[in-house]
């Protein structure tokens, strides 16, 4: 399967895959309106540190421990992406308990959110790979 | 009747066994008994049901189509009676008999009940395990009840989450002199109980009921409580009747090996009627969690179809919401602590013999919890990252740069 692969070599700690996550997601058309005066809670992360950078996002775990966890069964494995239904979820953060990669997170409002690869939102491919500027981050079979 | 895999359950467990089984076998017939007359739903989504934040619909655990994409057979509202592990059959209350090849025990816990006086004089008492029990709660309470709940622990008090907005006064008692005893600190535990105050409710701690009278309840401090609805958590106990009189080994709950296989042949146990083996402490404890369940079934089920799979990193840990408070805790306190409380909230990490063994995160500090989880479920030898780093913010910076690739970068390890 086609996952979001990093090349921390390559990362230069720009975050501008986080507003490109934030953007896809936000459902809006325009850019600046998307993210004017917003505090973003984007569900990819970089993390910074002495002269490395990477992006974290969700693994797609073989062995999602999140999926196994999850209360509600609002998690689920859809051909071998890790789909949250919004609509099931409840907020219980067990997911945050289980999650290995810190990966997911508390969303906007009750359900939490997590990367879907952009298979859920408009974009269809992951919008973080596509601005990166640096190829930090690839879409790929590995 | 006859079936090549049985289940009796249907619950977390239950439905972890049935994916297990068809990762390994598409075809094997699977029945679940269950005498619980529902579609499999999520135990505890019933305190979310009654403060309205889902609904019978949202709140089954698995699709309405699951049992027919898994091929599987049920019997709801059908207990099972008697199990004969020699004879491979299991009797059910309908008077039919099943024969199994193979058959996983998932029979959950229920709630324990301490003798109290005038306890069954009380019109409206319940529990608060099944979806039964909600709707029955539901039903009896009021906008005018004062509902008094024996038990600040984890179910007492999701109940209280659950119809706190529904009741003029909700009183909670316990024996223990502070909440959440089993997965909090004294420090956590009052920080919680003060948020919880805040909003309305109030506790009697080391403290319990010793009798009911009409209307009123006598605390052994002499405090009186007015009640008209009253709810019973103290703790659940496991049902291990069936494997009992089946001759299968059991201390307090089902004993199985790192398969979850009991000790009669072609006879499996998962969730919450078993014992686990808690890596964090390295003893022996009955660990009544969801995840926990899931993964006991799903590690039987493969096993069942003749896969292999082992389930050998059980450590206690739970998320817990309180009226928009969340904690996540796991492992054991026990050990170095590393501690820090400031506005995003309250952080304590246990360490011992270089390994992380527990934490308690309540606030905003749970962010990313789940690094944690995985040094405690992995036993990172903790001079193998750079702890100092993650101590504050968890994080995958902390991982030597071999161990990032691999998690980040699909490198095999
Ligand atoms: C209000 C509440 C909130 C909770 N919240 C959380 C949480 O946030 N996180 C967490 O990790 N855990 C939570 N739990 C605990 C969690 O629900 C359990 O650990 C989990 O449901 C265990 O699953 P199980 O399949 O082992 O058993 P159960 O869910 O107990 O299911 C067992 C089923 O087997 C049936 N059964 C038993 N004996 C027989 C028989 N002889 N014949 C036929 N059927 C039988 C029972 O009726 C039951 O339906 C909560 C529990 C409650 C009550
Ligand atoms: N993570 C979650 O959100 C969650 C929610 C509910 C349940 N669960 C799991 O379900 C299981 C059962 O939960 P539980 O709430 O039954 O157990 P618990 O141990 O959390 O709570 C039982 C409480 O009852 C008190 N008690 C015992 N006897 C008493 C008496 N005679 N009078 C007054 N108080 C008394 C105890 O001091 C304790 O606080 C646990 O394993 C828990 O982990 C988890
Ligand atoms: S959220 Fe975490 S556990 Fe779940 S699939 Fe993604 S990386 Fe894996
Ligand atoms: S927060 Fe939502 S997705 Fe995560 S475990 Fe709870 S119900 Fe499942």
């Amino acid at each position: 399967m086609k996952r979001v692969y990093v090349n921390e070599e390559w990362c230069l700690g720009c975050h501008l895959c986080e507003y490109q996550c934030a953007f896809a997601n936000s459902g809006e058309t325009d850019m600046v309106k998307a993210l004017k005066g917003v505090k973003i809670n984007p569900r990819i992360q970089v993390e910074e540190g002495d002269g490395v950078n990477f992006a974290v996002q969700c693994r797609h775990c073989e062995e999602p421990l999140c999926v196994k966890g999850c209360i509600s069964g609002a998690l689920s494995i859809k051909d071998g992406v890790i789909h949250l239904d919004e609509n099931k979820c409840v907020g219980c953060y067990t997911c945050v308990l289980m999650c290995p990669y810190g990966a997911i997170m508390p969303g906007n409002g009750t359900a939490v959110q997590k990367c879907e690869l952009c298979l859920n939102n408009s974009c269809g491919e992951p919008a973080c790979v596509k601005g990166c500027p640096n190829a930090a981050i690839v879409y790929e079979e590995r | 009747m006859e079936k090549n895999y049985v289940i009796v359950g249907n619950s977390a467990a239950a439905i972890g066994c049935v994916e297990g089984i068809r990762q390994v076998d598409t075809k094997g017939s699977i029945l679940i008994v269950s005498d619980e007359p529902h579609h499999t739903y999520s135990r505890p989504l019933i305190s979310y049901l009654l403060w309205g934040k889902t609904d019978r619909q949202r709140m089954k655990y698995r699709p309405d189509s699951f049992y027919e994409d898994n091929k599987v057979d049920t019997l709801f509202g059908v207990k099972a009676t008697a199990l004969h592990p020699e004879e491979h059959t299991l009797e059910l209350d309908n008077g039919e008999t099943v024969t199994y090849g193979k058959l996983l025990l998932a029979t959950g816990s229920r709630p324990f009940i301490p003798p109290m006086e005038g306890l069954d004089q009380v019109e409206k008492k319940f529990t608060f395990m099944t979806l039964n029990d909600a709707l029955a709660l539901e039903e009896a309470i009021t906008p005018d009840s004062k509902v008094l709940i024996v038990g600040a622990g984890l179910i007492g008090l999701k109940c209280a989450e659950g119809i706190f907005e529904k009741v003029t006064s909700l009183t909670v008692v316990d024996l223990a002199n502070r909440i959440l005893p089993s997965i909090l600190d004294e420090e956590g535990s009052k920080l919680v109980q003060e948020y919880i105050e805040k909003k309305g409710v109030k506790f009697y701690l080391s403290d319990s009921v010793a009798k009911f009278e009409e209307g009123v309840a006598r605390l052994n401090s002499g405090a009186e409580v007015e009640y008209d609805v009253v709810v019973i958590a103290v703790g659940v106990r496991p049902n291990v009747e069936l494997a009992q009189q089946a001759g299968i080994d059991v201390n307090r709950g089902i004993l199985t090996d790192v398969h979850c296989a009991t000790s009669a042949a072609d006879v499996y146990a998962a969730g919450d009627c078993t014992v686990s083996h808690n890596i964090a402490s390295d003893q022996d404890q009955i660990l009544a969690l969801l995840p926990n369940a899931y993964m006991q079934g799903e590690t039987a089920g493969i096993e069942m179809a003749g896969g292999e799979a082992n389930y050998d990193k059980a450590i206690p840990m739970n998320a817990m919401g309180m009226l928009g408070l969340h904690m996540i805790t796991a492992g054991v306190y026990d050990g170095e602590v590393y501690k820090e409380q400031n506005c995003e909230g309250y952080k304590k990490l246990f360490v011992k013999d270089g390994k992380l063994k527990g934490y308690i995160l309540i606030g905003d500090v749970i962010k990313r919890a789940g690094i944690y989880t995985s040094l405690i479920r992995e036993q990172t030898p903790l001079d193998e990252i750079d702890f100092d780093l993650i101590k504050h913010s968890p994080q995958l910076m902390a991982f030597a740069k071999k161990e990032r690739k691999v998690k980040l970068a699909g490198a095999k390890e």
